[in-house]
């Protein structure tokens, strides 16, 4: 049995480990909150854009556009949304799991890393990174989104990459979150819809100004800048929503332990008082 | 006349939510003004001073990127950028003003003339608005 000295170090060593989760655990629950609002506020915005954009799409069909045709170009941008921290449960990894088992050729990939956690990962195994855009991942604005956009769609108009997606971690809810990966680029119009019916009246005569071409260049970027943001919103939410649960997992794995260890240090404690009297009963008895 | 549902939304909150009798802003093919009962359009906003009108009042506002979708009895502006007067920094819109013109007087090659261009124009437009 160990001894009691040793017990009560570890136990010590487990009560300020348990500290620092805490500690930290209630830092995200406050950080989650700031960045859900910030994911819900954002909400209307991208539901908005998705709507307008997809109604545009659903009337230009069969229009030659280069945002809308696959280019020539075999190299795909994957903008790959991780934190900068880890102490996050599977949140890092995960990300990175998706993207390695997406079924993308490695050797086509030009990673954009947001978050320096997923580029690490990526890196190791041997991807290329084409840029680091990990300051951005902490605190993310809108202008920072229009940004990494800017230089994606002028990539891609160069005809330098051929697709581009996105990997982030979407936002449900408080306790889950779901890697996703979509295409941002070239924009999949929507089949067919058999939702034909409900388009309402006044959706079915939309006229535009400046003609449909000209607006799709134009609202198109900011379809994609948009996506990135939400991504990155949704993201930094859903990083503090895993980090709260990790730690509040290690912080009962942490009480458990404790009462373990104290149960083990008393007996150890009982024991050796026990040991104590029999000494002494036995040397009195051996006096007399 | 019935009022416009307006909505204003930018990407990190809503903006305005309310009802109005008339709305104008520029947009790419010119300044517009959208009372109730308006066609269905779709336009691509350009910086200018977004007036909204309600109840004979009317407030301003400094509307820089994004579209608006209008249908006749509402309008919603997806804004990347807009600021009410009170948020506008007056010295670094005049300070930008000046750098964009600077910048399209000694043209030099490398020049992005759109961006100079349109740098300017939002400048101007948080000063007007201001006035």
């Amino acid at each position: 049995m160990a001894s009691m000295r040793d017990i009560k170090r570890r136990k010590g060593s487990i009560q300020s480990t348990q500290q620092i989760t805490k500690a930290m655990k209630l830092v995200s629950t406050v950080k989650l909150q700031r960045a859900k609002a910030n994911a819900e506020r954002s909400q209307a915005y991208f539901q908005s854009m998705f709507q307008t954009v997809n109604s545009i799409l659903a009337k230009t069909r069969g229009l030659d556009h280069p945002y809308l045709q696959e280019s020539e170009s075999s190299k795909k941008a994957v903008i790959v949304m991780t934190s900068n921290r880890g102490l996050a449960g599977g949140y890092n990894s995960n990300i990175a799991k998706l993207v390695m088992n997406s079924g993308l050729e490695k050797e086509d990939l030009l990673i954009y890393a947001v978050g320096r956690k997923g580029k690490e990962t990526l890196q190791r195994n041997g991807y290329h990174i084409e840029e680091d855009w990990s300051d951005i991942a902490e605190e993310p604005a809108y202008a920072d989104a229009m940004q990494l956009g800017k230089v994606l769609l002028q990539k891609f108009a160069d005809g330098e990459i051929g697709e581009i997606y996105l990997a982030y971690t979407k936002f449900k809810n408080t306790v889950s979150h779901e890697p996703t990966l979509i295409k941002l680029l070239p924009v999949e119009v929507p089949e067919e819809n058999h939702e034909e019916k409900e388009v309402s009246e006044a959706e079915a005569i939309m006229n535009f100004e400046p003609e449909d071409e000209e607006a799709l260049n134009m609202i198109i970027p900011k379809y994609v800048n948009s996506l990135i943001y939400g991504g990155l919103v949704e993201s930094v939410a859903s990083e503090n929503g895993a980090r709260m649960q990790a730690m509040d997992s290690a912080t009962s794995n942490a009480e458990e332990m404790i009462g373990d260890l104290t149960l083990k240090y008393n007996r150890a404690r009982q024991g050796s008082i026990t040991q104590e009297l029999t000494e002494i009963i036995a040397g009195a008895e051996a006096i007399s | 006349m019935s009022d416009i549902a307006l909505k204003i939304i930018t990407p990190d909150r809503i903006f305005y939510e309310g009802k109005a009798s008339a709305v104008e802003f520029n947009t790419t093919e010119g300044e517009i003004g959208i009372l109730p009962g308006h066609i269905p359009m779709t336009v691509i906003v350009k910086p200018g001073i977004l007036v909204i009108e309600e109840d004979g009042q009317e407030k301003e506002a400094a509307l820089h990127a994004g579209f608006a979708e209008i249908l006749p009895e509402s309008v919603t502006i997806l804004a990347e950028i807009i600021e009410w007067p009170d948020e506008i920094d007056i010295e670094r819109a005049e300070d930008a003003a000046e750098r964009a013109r600077e910048r399209l007087r000694n043209r030099n090659d490398g020049l992005d003339v759109v961006r100079a261009e349109t740098a300017l124009l939002r400048a101007i437009t948080r000063i007007n608005v201001l006035k």
